[in-house]
């Protein structure tokens, strides 16, 4: 028996295989599929932001300028399509793919080819996705949320609907292949409650994503039967419910807000205490508001619906239940500020992007609990205000984190330092021009800008034309990210020492710089004090 | 099997995870231009589709038969077990989330849509403006709503066919939990006795299924496009039988697994996937019965 083990090994062994093709298409290794998540994420970043930077050019003088109304709800539909399924899930999958085995000491994911598959599934499915812009008739065009009956309108239904499947799929399998890594392959002696807080933000959102993903894969199945097979669950003539569609698809939608924003808290959990020079303020405290923001999130969908006339015990029921998510989520912002309170800081670029995390991601979180009131909602409801709210969330929150880390581990990655300047230079740039870019449509919003028009009131002038040119810089400032990528992929001569900053912790700054091909294949022997989290006592 | 003891088994590179996104791929675009071509126009989606089918079952065919090859080489030791085993629970708790998203939408329909559409709650001027002369009600008399989609139809009797397909599926589920235990003792004579019997019990529920619907099509006038009522009724009984049958192929194949002698009575994680899987199908069909035909 073990022969043929030993076989089947072996042929991985000494380092990457030589072929191209061998290599990237058929890996089982978890960081040649991490690198894949996360350049097909950064890929995606730009297509979806280049749909912003349309969006933005139409909206920066009032009246119709450069594109038709039906290509511009196109743009906006695709947009946040790309971005949340393109952009930031892959990259959280990405980086959970790279980190979490070395984090727990595992020589790979416990499932390495599903992993290989739940990749390889992505392009296809946006091939499929971004092909209907090319179609007769066009894409969809209903928004990302897919309320029938608009979205029933125009002959993409089909393709829209598959490509979500295989999207859930994708994200399905990824979630399971984390929660057995995680549950499974921890080297022993990694406790659950030593592990790093990223990798227990990760345990949480999977749990997340294989409860809601099939949700949302019901949910466009009855939208695909309605439009081609003649059922009619959001059709009210044979006694269905559009509205039903709105409470399905934000029983998916809801939880997956947080999808995306768990996994950020966690990134930002390990950056915060290797900058400040002192572990994590209440380790316990953070898992558990990370639990009972998710256990929250299946049971406030309903506050996206708050317009939609909603029984009045409904709105009052989720409306307290949404409000409740600000006690977790402040215990969070607490401890992240409370690590930093006399820590011996330094400001290298990933410390710079998780600070701006903190403060813009709790300014989202602020919009979003002026959005919990109900009759509050009732005007802030669809205007840029919720644009503005979001942006915060997703952009500053969920993106800015996802920097963060790539700065924070990419000399582990790469075995070379980036540019500390140009790193500088990118967050600055970014920071500043996203302000500028998503400040102003809080104005907008509360002054009564709908979302998802082309064109505007005149009154609303000004602040769309600084929104704009904060778009369009900030959308070049990123630019700057490839850049210092590219520089310290192939072109940086400084060498990564194994623990690249002088206050990180944790197994993977225990592993040569840049990381072996394969790590961990015997289980390494855990030291409390090398942990991030070894003496949690609190 | 010996293990290798603190050694992890990571499995080699493998092409069937890119073959099955193509396949998949090709499955879908192929249906989805088959959807939007015109009707009664040949299209090539119909073709593509059955290409992007066929290489499915292809690509299940080779990569489990990679997988089998390695568990029998005795590659896979407890470790490895258990990541299976993790992975096969949670895709089960998948699936329950995934009907739970149509059974969801089959109460909506019941205890809210309807109603609201006959005049109850705030949906009063709704029913004054629009259909004041439905009076909403579930089953044959309003589960077509008010604009009686699919014309006036029939429910199936729950009591005859539906209840004999309950004892079916209940004594399934006993005859695989039999064959089990016999897996467990090295009995394969009497695996395959009920291991068999379970299949046969799967394929009977599958006919009766398949003429109820027949029934309900050209006796009922109950059809997918029977409103509200149609739709959940023939979503939920179809998604579930197309599990039966997934269930029932990969009983079969676990047959021919106990037959040709791949299980021991310590090492047989695919029999309990297969049977875990069976169960899954099986508590679904109990709430089918419940909400769908009694209630």
């Amino acid at each position: 028996m073990a022969h043929a083990a030993t076989h089947d090994h072996h042929d991985d062994h000494h380092g990457a295989p030589k072929n191209f093709f061998v290599r990237w298409c058929m890996s089982t290794n978890h960081k040649d599929i991490g690198t894949l998540y996360l350049v097909f994420s950064l890929l995606m970043f730009f297509i979806g932001g280049s749909f912003a930077m349309v969006i933005r050019a139409e909206l920066f003088k009032p009246g119709l300028q450069l594109v038709q109304p039906y290509f511009f709800n196109e743009m906006t539909t695709m947009h946040a399509l790309v971005m949340i399924f393109g952009a930031v899930m892959p990259a959280f999958v990405g980086l959970g793919n790279w980190m979490i085995p070395m984090m727990i000491g595992a020589p790979d994911m416990a499932l390495p080819r599903m992993n290989n598959l739940s990749f390889w599934i992505l392009p296809f499915a946006f091939t499929l996705l971004l092909s209907t812009l090319f179609l007769p008739g066009g894409g969809p065009a209903g928004g990302w949320t897919m309320y029938p009956p608009l979205s029933l309108q125009g002959d993409s239904v089909a393709y829209l609907v598959f490509a979500v499947h295989l999207m859930g799929i994708s994200s399905i399998m990824g979630a399971i292949n984390i929660i057995a890594t995680i549950l499974n392959m921890r080297a022993p002696g990694m406790d659950l409650l030593k592990m790093p807080v990223f990798v227990w933000s990760w345990l949480i959102t999977a749990f997340l994503l294989i409860a809601v993903m099939p949700v949302l894969a019901g949910a466009v199945t009855m939208l695909l039967t309605d439009k081609y097979f003649g059922t009619s669950f959001f059709n009210a003539a044979g006694g269905g419910d559009p509205i039903l569609f709105q409470h399905i698809f934000w029983f998916f939608g809801h939880p997956e807000v947080y999808i995306m924003i768990l996994p950020a808290f966690g990134l930002v959990s390990e950056i915060i205490p290797t900058f400040a020079r002192k572990p994590i303020f209440g380790y316990k405290a953070m898992v558990f508001a990370i639990a009972s923001i998710a256990f929250l999130s299946f049971i406030v969908w309903a506050h996206h619906m708050f317009a939609v006339g909603l029984p009045l015990g409904g709105e009052i029921f989720f409306m307290y239940a949404t409000m409740l998510i600000a006690v977790p989520t402040g215990v969070k912002v607490f401890n992240w500020v409370s690590t930093m309170w006399g820590g011996s800081m330094t400001f290298e670029t990933p410390m710079l992007f998780a600070v701006a995390f903190v403060i813009l991601f709790t300014i989202g979180g602020f919009s979003g609990l002026m959005l919990a009131l109900a009759p509050a909602d009732f005007q802030y409801h669809d205007s840029y205000f919720v644009v503005a709210h979001f942006h915060y969330v997703l952009v500053t929150g969920a993106i800015f984190a996802i920097i963060a880390s790539t700065y924070y581990w990419l000399p582990k990655w790469t075995g070379h330092m980036y540019s500390e300047t140009w790193g500088k230079i990118h967050f600055w740039n970014s920071v500043i021009w996203v302000n500028v870019l998503f400040f102003p449509q809080h104005f907008l919003g509360l002054a009564g800008m709908p979302r998802r028009i082309p064109d505007y009131n005149v009154a609303f002038a000004n602040f769309n034309m600084i929104s704009s040119i904060g778009g369009f810089l900030f959308g070049a400032s990123q630019l700057i990210f490839v850049g210092v990528i590219v520089h310290a992929v192939w072109f940086s001569k400084k060498k990564a020492p194994d623990r690249v900053w002088e206050g990180a912790r944790g197994l993977e700054w225990t592993l040569p710089s840049p990381a072996p091909y394969h790590t961990f294949e015997v289980p390494p022997v855990i030291h409390d004090d090398e942990l991030a989290h070894g003496h949690t006592d609190d | 099997m010996a293990q290798q003891q603190g050694v992890y088994f990571v499995p080699s590179k493998s092409q069937w995870p890119i073959v099955a996104a193509v396949v998949m791929f090709v499955t879908v675009l192929g249906a989805a231009h088959w959807l939007n071509a015109p009707p009664g126009e040949a299209s090539f989606g119909k073709t593509m589709l059955t290409i992007g089918f066929v290489g499915i079952l292809l690509m299940f065919f080779g990569w489990f038969r990679s997988v089998i090859r390695e568990s029998l080489a005795g590659n896979y030791n407890s470790q490895v077990d258990r990541s299976f085993r993790m992975g096969m629970m949670w895709f089960i708790f998948s699936e329950v989330m995934f009907f739970g998203a149509f059974f969801g939408a089959l109460f909506y329909a019941r205890m809210f849509a309807v109603p609201w559409l006959g005049g109850e709650g705030h949906g009063v001027l709704t029913h004054q403006f629009l259909w004041d002369d439905y009076a909403a009600s579930w089953g044959a008399s309003g589960g077509g709503g008010p604009g009686r989609v699919g014309g006036s139809f029939q429910t199936v009797a729950p009591w005859g066919l539906p209840l004999l397909n309950t004892l079916i599926l209940l004594s399934s589920s006993v005859t695989v939990t039999i064959a089990h235990h016999a897996l467990k003792a090295g009995h394969r004579g009497k695996i395959l006795l009920f291991l068999g019997l379970t299949v046969l019990l799967g394929a009977t529920f599958l006919w009766f299924q398949a003429h109820e619907y027949i029934e309900a099509y050209k006796e009922l006038n109950l059809t997918l496009q029977s409103g509200v009522y149609g739709s959940t009724f023939f979503m939920l009984t179809g998604f579930h039988g197309m599990h039966v049958t997934l269930g029932t192929i990969m009983l079969a194949i676990i047959w021919l697994r106990v037959a040709k002698g791949h299980f021991t009575k310590e090492h047989h994680f695919a029999f309990e996937a297969v049977a875990w899987y069976w169960h899954f199908v099986d508590v679904v069909w109990l709430g089918l019965f419940m909400f769908v035909y009694i209630l």
